[in-house]
Parts: structure tokens; C-alpha cells; sequence
């Protein structure tokens, strides 16, 4: 029996790539496997060339694989441009009427329009035969079947079911080949997009503004989607400087509000991350990474913003940045940030990138409870003077928001201001208030670095090499961990979560009790490598790169690993995924 | 209503003296506002006035209303936010024309079609002042200025066309030296129910030695006084496009057709999330 397994489903974009490998990775998530679903894509609605990546396995899958058990080619082009990743053993689900197999691969070619009425159902087809591979009972995926079409005629949820039922007869020769355990459980399944929005819905948001960017806008569909039932103002306006600024006013007015994007976007927003942090508006901003620079290679994944996000705003003032590794820890980070962002009201940054929001991946279970809604400082509605700027030892000052009677009527300004909220920018410059305010503002980053969430050690705390990496990268550095204690290397892991300010004694600590380190990052410049570096003295030398725009996979991440684990390399590596060049690899 | 509980002037007198030049413009916006606020009994904790940069941007800090002075360019995003989270505060946006209608053009454009209920008063100078002296978007052609040395060779944004062309329901032009109707105009905008722009002639006395107090007194007439039908669309087109020794001002465009909206995000403190069984409804569409 198989206890991991990789599936890709190619085609064109319109070939139904992603519905058929969300149906999939369900199917299996219910009958209690683990999943791990990454979608590759291209700028193009219709044609090109578009694949999912999936991973099946019975414990956690943490990251889609390089070559595969089982493809689904949707289309010809789709076997041409994967054949040279197939795993030994490897079986093509194909349609015979369009597209054969070249002669070294091993295929079920299933006559699809003598099956089903229309070409369409193809995919139908074929996940019913993946079924029999899987020596799965049909019953599962006919459920899902059901549940997906619900909204659809009975005849075309009748011929969606038979489909999957001429797949699964006509996989008889077959059946089994790729059996799987079915574990007596079940598992949610969720994409870091997804967790983001459901974060800040239970975090208690209720502005949410976003313009439509590639890799954020997973979280604005869900946001649209959801609007009226949460009660939430969803607003998509003109560009991202829009997009922000009335995040500003809305949370002004009292309202907890988030905003998200891309890098481009994110560049937009930088004039009122400060803004934010000016008047003491409390804002999350939600920067997913892709592979820039400029536009960059929209679609693929990549960590090149840390500087960027670290940078954002002209002058000195306090923000703060954290940066989920998982899933599961997007959707607690959202509601860490808004709290964070109330009670020392300052913009909160969350930083994620492509391969992290937009997988799919499978869950235990969500605590609702786990976070408390925290809605910082507001002032006593019962006192007879107030200052919105007042000066306190932890530089915040409770709040008042429009409304609220005398004497709380105050101005907002992106001037400097005194403590009532008084220019004191224009007529009479006050050096004295003037580094007050500072203080006062930058006062609160003491309190924020107490309050930033825990980087995470994977592994045990002692290791002969410790991995370093962010975002994402927790994904591939799991399996490093879990592969090297297979092979018998002594490998742990630091995944820093605390991004801006840093964790810096821990960090410190933890780096220079380490015997050998690595930086693994999707960056050319080791970017959290300076950052580090700035922050503890650590100077992570060893650094694992990559900026293909593809994440990083076990396969060829670990030859690397493990010649750094024996001393036979040291210094700056750098990986490459040659996907799609199958003509260059067959020059070779 | 007891006399001691209306509201008056002296309500929204501000901590802060206006620091604009002596005889500005500015001044008589500031008053007319005021007077409009006072006109319609709105008390200063329920108004929020919303600027981005300029001389003219400061006015949020010359009266005693809730307010929020934002980046240059920046205040119609900000005040939106404002309102759509709490639709029962007054917000009027403030500012002038570098600011609405050069490096803030883009946002004044969605206002319109989005016709969220917000009152947006232009203090139209046709010159940036508080950068001493520039060229502006409504500057006249030929207007020399210390970066159009040899006069500006670029045609003008009409402001009034443009807001009718661009969508919006209500639009009016008023003028610094007519105290009166401007504080009528500004009241109306105010109970407009959607977006309602008010551009007013405001004229620098420093750095626009062209389009002065005199140049306008001696040029404009009330669009009221002619018969204009603020609900003809070519006819307020027409007299958008009046320009010379006769220059309108009034309301020339309304319309009740304003783009519906959803309700708005209650601007509540949530102490908790999600209630249990929304959560359990939300998480079963990921199972």
C-alpha cells in the first residue's frame, strides 16, 4: 500500500485544472488523508498550459512533489510537457480520442466520448478512475458529486455521477495499482487566502477593501462571497492608494479594518502605512508575495518583498510585521495582528507569499476561541478632558472615534501634532512637542516585541544543521527535518514568525548555539539573511536559494541539504526546477 | 428646541486661528461651512470634516468638528471609509484643487459613480499656494506662474463638467465673496442623499494675482436668477462650459438618480467573533 502519492492534473486553463483537483484533494481530506494542492498557473483566462500539483499521504503532506505517480492529462500538450517528471511505475489517465502515449509511458486511455455525452466530463471520468486506483469505494466521490452540482439540474448532477461511474468500471484493469489507506478520520482542507479572510471575519472585521491582485485576491472573493451573511462592508475601489486610505477612515470611525495585496499594490499603499501609524489608526495590511520585480512573473511564488514591507513609509514610526508559516497560522496570525494593530494602534503588516495563500492544504481542526477579540484602549466615556495624543508610559492613548460627545471631538492629522491634536507643523514649529511625539509613538515598540508571536523550532532544539526559513519555506523545511531523521541526519529548523520587530534575544541564541546553519529562501538576495544578520550579529552564510518562481521541493532541496549536513558544500547554493523545457532536457 | 441646546457658531470655533494669509479665500469657505452646519443643527461630535494637503486641506484644524487631515490627494478615500462605517456622522470633505483634482483626480472620479453620500467642498484657487506658486490643474492657459514662466500650455479641468460627466448627482459652483449663497449651496450638498460636489471660487491672495476677489466679483451671476433647470443635462453641460466676462455659479446639476447601495458596516466594537453557529456553517465549506 502506498503511503504517499502525487497526482498532477494538466490541461489548459478552462480545462477545469483547479475544480478537479479541489474535488480530489476533498475526496481524499474526508476519507482521512492528508493533501497538499499547488495550483500553477500563467496570466491567460484561456489556452496555455496550467497544472495542479497534488500530494496525497498519510501523514502531513507538506508540500506538493517534483515528479509524479499519476497524471491526468486533460489534454496532449499535457503529456509532452510532464512526461520526462514521471516516477517509476507512473500511470497517464488520458483521452484516448484526442491524444496516445509515446511509447515509455504506461496509460489508461479512456474513450471519453463514447462515455459521456460531452467532452466536459472528462475530468468526471477521471477522477472515478482514480478512485479504483486508489481501490476507494465510488460511494465519496459520488456524495461530492452531489454536493458540488447541488445547485445544478438533476440531470446534470445524474450525468456528472455516471461519469465518475464509467471512470471507476473502466479502471478495472487497474484497480488497486495505487492503493491507499483510509484512515477513520476526516480533515478539513483550506488555502492560506482562505485562512486569512476566516481570520479576520472571526477576528472581528468589518471593513474589508482589497483591489483585485494576484496572489491577495483568493481573499477578496471569499470576503465578496461572505459579506452579507458576516455583516462585513466589502469594498474593491479604484487602485490600492484608494484601497487603504479608506481602510484608514473606516477604522477611524471605529470600524476593524484589513486591507491585502501584492507587492505592486502594496508599493501603492506605503504613503498611508504611515499614515496609519501618524494618526494611531489601528490597520492590518496583508502583503502576499510574487515574483517581481515590477510585474515580475505574477503567478508564481516568491520572497523578495521582506525589504520592501520592512521599508514601507517615509520617516521613523512604529509597525510592526508578522509573517504566518502555515495554513492553519493564517488564520490565527489575522486575528493576532487586528489585536496587535488595536492595542498599541499602529499598522500591523502580515506578510505571506504566493505558495503559502494559495495552496490548499489539509487541517485537523480550527479553534474559533483560541484568540480573544482585543479592541485595545478607549476612553472612559465618563471623563471631562481628553487628549487623543495623551502622553502615557506605554505611548498609547485610549481612544475616541466620531460620534462620541464632547469632550472627545478631536482632528486626526498626518502633521505632526500635539496631544490634543494640534498642528504644530505650520505656523510654529515645536521641537520640544515635536520629540515628544516621537517618543511617545516609538514608545510602543517595546510593548509590540513583548507582544509578537513566537518563532517556531521544528525538530529537536539541538541539531547538527539548523535550517532558518520564513513564510512558506516552514513547508519544505518540516520535510527536510523529517527527511534527514530518516536518513539519520540530525536536522532542526527555526521558522521566524516574528518578522518586524524580531525576536531578537531567542533569535540570537538559538542561531549561535547552532553547530551549522542554512537560510533557505524563494529569494536571489537571502533577504531574512540580512535581516538577521542586522538584528542578532548572526551572519547566516550558508544560504539555499531559489527564484525560478517555483517553491522549493524535497527532491532536489534535499541533495543540497545533505552536502551542507556533511561539510562537502558551504556558502550560497542555488536550486532550479526546469519544468516545462522538456525540449532542452531532451537535447540533453 | 430649549435656546440653550441649539446649536450655534461658537460651537465649532476651534482651539487653532486659521493660519491662511490675511482677506484668503479660505476664510469665508470656513465660515460658510460653519453657518450651513449651524444651519441644519448638526453638533460637532456627529460631523467629521476630511481634508488631504493644501492651505485649504487645513481647515479640518479650523473647526470644531471630528476630523481627519489626510495625505495630499488622499481625503475622499478616507472620508468614504469614514461614512460607510458609520453612516450616521455628516462628512464633508474639504480641500483644494491641486489636491481634488490633480493628484487626487482619480479617487474624484469613483466618488462620483460610487455616489456615496458625502459633501466634497473644492476650495478653487487655480493655483498652488501653500508651495508658494505653481501651476495648477485649473489654471487658465497662459497663466504664468513660477513654473509656467512663459504661461501654462496645458487646457484647464473643468471641474463642473467633468462631475456631471463623470456621474455625480449633485453639483454646484459657489464663490468665497458671495457669503450667502455659498452657505446655501453647502447646506443643500450637506442633505443631498448621494455625493454632492461644491466647487467654490476661493482666490489666493498671495500667488494668484489673476483670478482675484475682483475678477470674479465683476464676472459671476447666480444660475438661479436665469431659469436654469438643474435637472437638464445639456443645459447644465452648456453653462459648465461658460467661461470669460460671465462665469456662473448655483447649483447646476441634480439628479435623484444615485447608484444604490448595501447596507453599511455597522461600526460596532465586536467583543466576540463569529457566533457559534455561523462559525459552524462558515467551517463546513471546508470539510
Amino acid at each position: 500500500m502506498k503511503q504517499l502519492l502525487d497526482i498532477w492534473i494538466a490541461g489548459a486553463a478552462g480545462d477545469g485544472v483547479q475544480s478537479t483537483a479541489d474535488i480530489l484533494c476533498r475526496v481524499a481530506a474526508r476519507c482521512g488523508l492528508h493533501a497538499f494542492v499547488y495550483n500553477s498557473y500563467q496570466s491567460a483566462i484561456r489556452g496555455g498550459f496550467v497544472y495542479a500539483q497534488v500530494r496525497l499521504s498519510i501523514g502531513k503532506a507538506w508540500l506538493p512533489g517534483s515528479h509524479w505517480d499519476i497524471l491526468l492529462a486533460l489534454n496532449a500538450d499535457a503529456v509532452a510537457r510532464h512526461r520526462a517528471w514521471a516516477k517509476q511505475d507512473a500511470v497517464v489517465l488520458f483521452n484516448s480520442d484526442r491524444a496516445h502515449l509515446p511509447g515509455h509511458l504506461k496509460g489508461l486511455g479512456m474513450p471519453i466520448s463514447e462515455l459521456v455525452p460531452d467532452s466536459l466530463m472528462q475530468n468526471v471520468v477521471f477522477l472515478g478512475s482514480l478512485m479504483r486506483l486508489f481501490d476507494f469505494p465510488p460511494d465519496p466521490l459520488e456524495r461530492l458529486i452531489r454536493e458540488t452540482f447541488s445547485h445544478k439540474s438533476d440531470k446534470i448532477r445524474s450525468g456528472n455521477i455516471a461519469a465518475a461511474k464509467s471512470g471507476f468500471e473502466g479502471a478495472q484493469g487497474i484497480a488497486g495499482r495505487f492503493a491507499l489507506p483510509k484512515p477513520d478520520k476526516s480533515h478539513m482542507i483550506m488555502t492560506g487566502n482562505q485562512a486569512f479572510a476566516l481570520g479576520a471575519a472571526q477576528g472581528g472585521v468589518r471593513f474589508y477593501a482589497a483591489y483585485p491582485m494576484t496572489p491577495a485576491t483568493g481573499i477578496l472573493h471569499w470576503m465578496s462571497e461572505h459579506a452579507g451573511k458576516l455583516g462585513i462592508c466589502v469594498m474593491q475601489p479604484e487602485d490600492e492608494i484608494s484601497v487603504i486610505n479608506m481602510a484608514i477612515g473606516a477604522s477611524f470611525a471605529g470600524a476593524r479594518a484589513m486591507v491585502a495585496t501584492s507587492g505592486g499594490g502594496f508599493a501603492l499603499m506605503t504613503e498611508a502605512i504611515g499614515l496609519a501609524a501618524m494618526t494611531e489608526t489601528p490597520l492590518v495590511a496583508v502583503n502576499v508575495q510574487r515574483a517581481g520585480p515590477s510585474t515580475g512573473v505574477p503567478t508564481k511564488t516568491e520572497q523578495g518583498d521582506l525589504w520592501q514591507v520592512l521599508g514601507a513609509g517615509q520617516g521613523d514610526f512604529p509597525k510592526a510585521v508578522i509573517a504566518p508559516v502555515s495554513v492553519e497560522d493564517a488564520f490565527y496570525m489575522t486575528q493576532h495582528a487586528l489585536n496587535l494593530a488595536d492595542r498599541h494602534q499602529i499598522p500591523v503588516i502580515l506578510i505571506s507569499d504566493l505558495l503559502l495563500s494559495e495552496h490548499t492544504e489539509t487541517l485537523a481542526s480550527l479553534d474559533p476561541e483560541k484568540v480573544t477579540i482585543d479592541r485595545g484602549l478607549w476612553a472612559d466615556p465618563n471623563v471631562k478632558e481628553f487628549r487623543r495624543y495623551f502622553d502615557t508610559p506605554s505611548g498609547v492613548s485610549p481612544r475616541a472615534k466620531p460620534g462620541m460627545p464632547e469632550p472627545f471631538v478631536f482632528t486626526a492629522s498626518s502633521d505632526e501634532h500635539d496631544e490634543k491634536g494640534l498642528l504644530i507643523s505650520d505656523v510654529a514649529t515645536n521641537p520640544i512637542i515635536r520629540q515628544r511625539m516621537m517618543r511617545k509613538r516609538m514608545g510602543k515598540m517595546e510593548a509590540v516585541a513583548r507582544e509578537m508571536p513566537p518563532d517556531e523550532v521544528i525538530g529537536e532544539p539541538r541539531a547538527e544543521l539548523t535550517l532558518v526559513g520564513w513564510g512558506s519555506i516552514y513547508g519544505v523545511m518540516n520535510a527536510l527535518v523529517e527527511r534527514g531523521r530518516r536518513e539519520g541526519c540530525s536536522i532542526n529548523a527555526l521558522a521566524i514568525r516574528s518578522v518586524w520587530p524580531m525576536n531578537q534575544e531567542n533569535v540570537r541564541r538559538f542561531l549561535s548555539e547552532a553547530k551549522k546553519t542554512v537560510l533557505i529562501e524563494n529569494s536571489y538576495s537571502g533577504q531574512m539573511g540580512r535581516l538577521i544578520r542586522q538584528e542578532t550579529g548572526f551572519d547566516l552564510t550558508n544560504q539555499c536559494l531559489k527564484f525560478d518562481g517555483e517553491p522549493f521541493y524535497e527532491e532536489s532541496a534535499w541533495p543540497v541539504i545533505e552536502r551542507y549536513y556533511k561539510g562537502e558544500i558551504q556558502g550560497r547554493q542555488e536550486i532550479l526546477t526546469p519544468y516545462g523545457i522538456v525540449e532542452d532536457l531532451d537535447a540533453h | 428646541m430649549p435656546i440653550e441646546e441649539m446649536i450655534k457658531d461658537i460651537h465649532f470655533k476651534s482651539e487653532t486661528r486659521p493660519d491662511w494669509c490675511p482677506s484668503c479665500g479660505d476664510f469665508g469657505v470656513l465660515s460658510a461651512l460653519i453657518k450651513a452646519l449651524v444651519q441644519l443643527q448638526i453638533p460637532p461630535h456627529e460631523a467629521v470634516t476630511v481634508s488631504g494637503i493644501g492651505c485649504s486641506s487645513n481647515l479640518p484644524g479650523f473647526i470644531h468638528t471630528y476630523g481627519f487631515h489626510s495625505l495630499h490627494g488622499r481625503s475622499l478615500p478616507v472620508a468614504t471609509g469614514i461614512k460607510l462605517a458609520n453612516p450616521k456622522l455628516t462628512v464633508v470633505a474639504t480641500g483644494g484643487d491641486g489636491d481634488g483634482y490633480g493628484i487626487g483626480i482619480g479617487h474624484l472620479i469613483h466618488a462620483l459613480r460610487r455616489g456615496v453620500k458625502l459633501t466634497y467642498i473644492v476650495m478653487n484657487n487655480q493655483i498652488y499656494g501653500l508651495t508658494t506658486g505653481q501651476v495648477s490643474p485649473t489654471s487658465d492657459l497662459g497663466h504664468v506662474t513660477k513654473t509656467t514662466p512663459e504661461g501654462s500650455d496645458v487646457f484647464p479641468v473643468n471641474p463642473i463638467r467633468l462631475a456631471i460627466a463623470g456621474g455625480a448627482s449633485f453639483v454646484a459652483r459657489g464663490f468665497s465673496g458671495d457669503p450667502k449663497g455659498l452657505v446655501d449651496l453647502i447646506a443643500q450638498a450637506i442633505k443631498h442623499p448621494g455625493f454632492a460636489l461644491v466647487d467654490v471660487f476661493s482666490p489666493c491672495v498671495t500667488f494668484n494675482k489673476v483670478n482675484t476677489f475682483d475678477f470674479f466679483r465683476s464676472r459671476v451671476y447666480r444660475l438661479e436668477e436665469t431659469g436654469h433647470l438643474t435637472g437638464d443635462f445639456a443645459q447644465a453641460m452648456a453653462r459648465a462650459g461658460e467661461w470669460g466676462d460671465k462665469i456662473p455659479v448655483g447649483l447646476f446639476w441634480k439628479t435623484d438618480v444615485i447608484a444604490p447601495r448595501r447596507p453599511l458596516a455597522p461600526a460596532q466594537d465586536p467583543a466576540q467573533g463569529l457566533d457559534a453557529s455561523l462559525w459552524q456553517n462558515l467551517i463546513k465549506e471546508f470539510q
